[in-house]
């Protein structure tokens, strides 16, 4: 046929369009959306604004769960945004649909990653609006600056780990698999409350869960003392992201064999 | 099996649109396709027809590359059909049980055609799909036959030279089904070539040049629509009559003939000979039903013929 439109796209366009769609449908989806931002901007509220009251230390809690809620956050966006989605198209068909098209592979997986990392920073954006104008939370530029890489490059290792658990989870359970990993371990990582009032056990164990490294990493940037050092932290979260994306990478080609 | 076995097999895959050549497919310890050989030639509809379970999905992903066969080749333009310059010249529309829903019709469509070089415009898509007025719905707003020609969309959007439509008409109303046919009428018109499967003999019939009848893996028969049809035609013939069954197997081209409830089961032939006879002896016939066999009994007519 010669009627094809006369149309030189860059050999960009699919990813830029992957992820446009990717991000506009699970906003639109508000399952997704309402749950992913209301989640973390309800439990800010409640412990780091209403419950932090109005005493002296009160900004300096609501500063505090501003970073570790950001983080729950962007660990609740990776999670739901790569596990949930990617199980439930493979279960459902479509992912096949796309390996069989002309997709650029990594767009598929790219165009997760950004909606991941932009709905990180749209919990961060609500949760900063919240903490500034009701919990008097004052942060510095270069402290704001630091807190929103560790949000955008907090991202790939739960996104990793959401594309490993989804090799794993039975078709179609992705959501509530990833709530039953998710708010555990964002609960004894620190993330809803400092560590602190916790049981000691709570406290040792904390280092084997990434909720509980990025945490630290969250609140080393706007100024607070932490276990480890920042490249030991990092260094941590790179060898998750790599084993978890190695451990997928042999489930996908091993279930595809299968299929 | 009645496949010709080629003299050079990669001679001819590479005169073909695709091929599978001598195909043995497992799912661990399930043979879905058994030594299957077919070859798609450029600008022909072909139809895959058989029962579920048959194989014809299996066909169909080996040939998209998203499978590995376990025994023989897949060529597709005489290439690994995982090539990507291979995939921008096919079209497929798959089984989807559901697509994310949040995406209105026109997005889909402008997402799958920045897959490709040279994407059809998007209102022939439109029109050729039937999605006019429903471009901005949303895919959990629209109905199941909706659903079927926005995916019949998707595998159009690369103006591709090869097709696969498993199961196309699923699910579609009548009118939709005629509509679908009519386009993929169409595109073999323009010279495109054509894999489509399906379990209704009427849609293979009116489809295809040729159709390829699988069962539990291997191809029973394949030859014209006239050729299939001619072996399994025969029709069925209930009623209730007094006539003997001596007298009824003496008429010419009755089969067989079973007592089944209160009347009996004749089959035949062809009918109207047989019926003739049949009231002219018995003026009391009643509760007459005149049916052609199931597909299912075509294909276990198919399926005998051939290992006998």
């Amino acid at each position: 046929m010669s009627t094809a439109a006369v149309v030189v796209s860059s050999p960009m366009t699919p990813y830029v369009k992957e992820t446009k769609y990717e991000f506009l449908r699970l906003l639109r989806a508000r399952s997704f959306s309402i749950s992913t931002i209301g989640f973390p901007l309800s439990f800010y509220l409640l412990f780091g604004v209403v419950a932090a009251g109005s005493g002296p230390e009160s900004a300096e809690r609501a500063a505090y769960l501003l970073a570790t809620y950001s983080v729950f956050g962007l660990v609740g966006s990776s999670l739901f945004g790569l596990c949930s989605t990617i199980s439930n198209e493979r279960a459902q068909g479509w992912l096949e649909l796309k390996q069989a098209s002309p997709m650029p592979p990594a767009a598929y997986l790219l165009s997760k990653l950004m909606t991941a990392i932009a709905f990180g920073v749209i919990i961060f954006g609500v949760l900063l609006f919240f903490g500034t104008t009701m919990g008097h939370v004052h942060f510095t530029a270069e402290q704001l600056a630091k807190l929103l890489m560790t949000v955008i490059l907090g991202v790939f290792p739960f996104a990793s780990l959401g594309i490993l658990l989804a090799q794993v989870v039975p078709p179609n359970a992705g959501i509530g698999f990833v709530n039953l990993i998710y708010l555990p371990m964002s609960f004894l990582s620190g993330l809803w409350f400092p560590l602190k009032g916790l049981p000691h056990w709570i406290q040792s164990i904390a280092p084997i869960w990434p909720t509980w490294h990025l945490g630290q990493l969250a609140i080393h940037d706007i100024g607070y003392p932490m276990s480890w050092s920042v490249a030991g932290h990092v260094a941590w979260l790179a060898c998750f992201s790599a084993v978890c994306l190695v451990l997928a990478g042999v489930l996908f080609r091993r279930s595809a064999q299968k299929a | 099996m009645s496949t010709t076995v080629l003299p050079n097999p990669s001679k001819a895959a590479a005169a073909s649109a695709a091929a599978l050549e001598n195909v043995t497919h497992r799912y661990g310890s399930h043979t879905a396709l058994r030594n299957l050989s077919l070859t798609l030639h450029p600008g022909e509809v072909v139809a895959l027809l058989g029962p579920n379970g048959a194989g014809k999905t299996t066909a169909v992903k080996l040939l998209l590359g998203l499978l590995k066969p376990s025994e023989g080749s897949v060529s597709v333009f005489g290439q690994s059909p995982t090539e990507r310059t291979v995939r921008q010249r096919i079209g497929a529309m798959l089984q989807v049980a559901r697509v994310p829903e949040t995406l209105a019709v026109g997005e889909y469509l402008d997402l799958f055609r920045s897959y490709y070089p040279h994407p059809l415009p998007t209102a022939q898509i439109v029109a050729a799909a039937g999605l006019d007025g429903i471009e901005k719905r949303q895919f959990k707003d629209l109905s199941g036959g909706q659903k079927q020609r926005m995916l019949f969309a998707l595998a159009l959007c690369g103006d591709p030279d090869l097709v696969f439509l498993d199961e196309p008409t699923l699910g579609m109303d009548i009118e939709t089904r005629h509509n679908l046919w009519r386009e993929v009428r169409s595109l073999a018109d323009r010279g495109k070539t054509v894999l489509l499967t399906t379990h209704y003999l009427e849609e293979a019939d009116t489809l295809a040049d040729r159709i390829l009848v699988i069962a539990e893996g291997a191809v029973v028969a394949q030859g014209t629509p006239t050729e299939i049809k001619s072996r399994v035609t025969g029709r069925k013939i209930k009623c209730v009559t007094r006539l003997t069954d001596a007298f009824l197997l003496a008429l010419e081209g009755v089969r067989s003939v079973e007592a089944t409830g209160a009347g009996i089961t004749i089959t035949v032939d062809a009918a109207e000979d047989v019926l003739r006879s049949m009231l002219a002896a018995d003026p009391s016939l009643h509760s007459l039903e005149v049916s052609s066999p199931a597909l299912e009994d075509a294909f276990l007519a198919l399926t005998k013929k051939e290992t006998v």
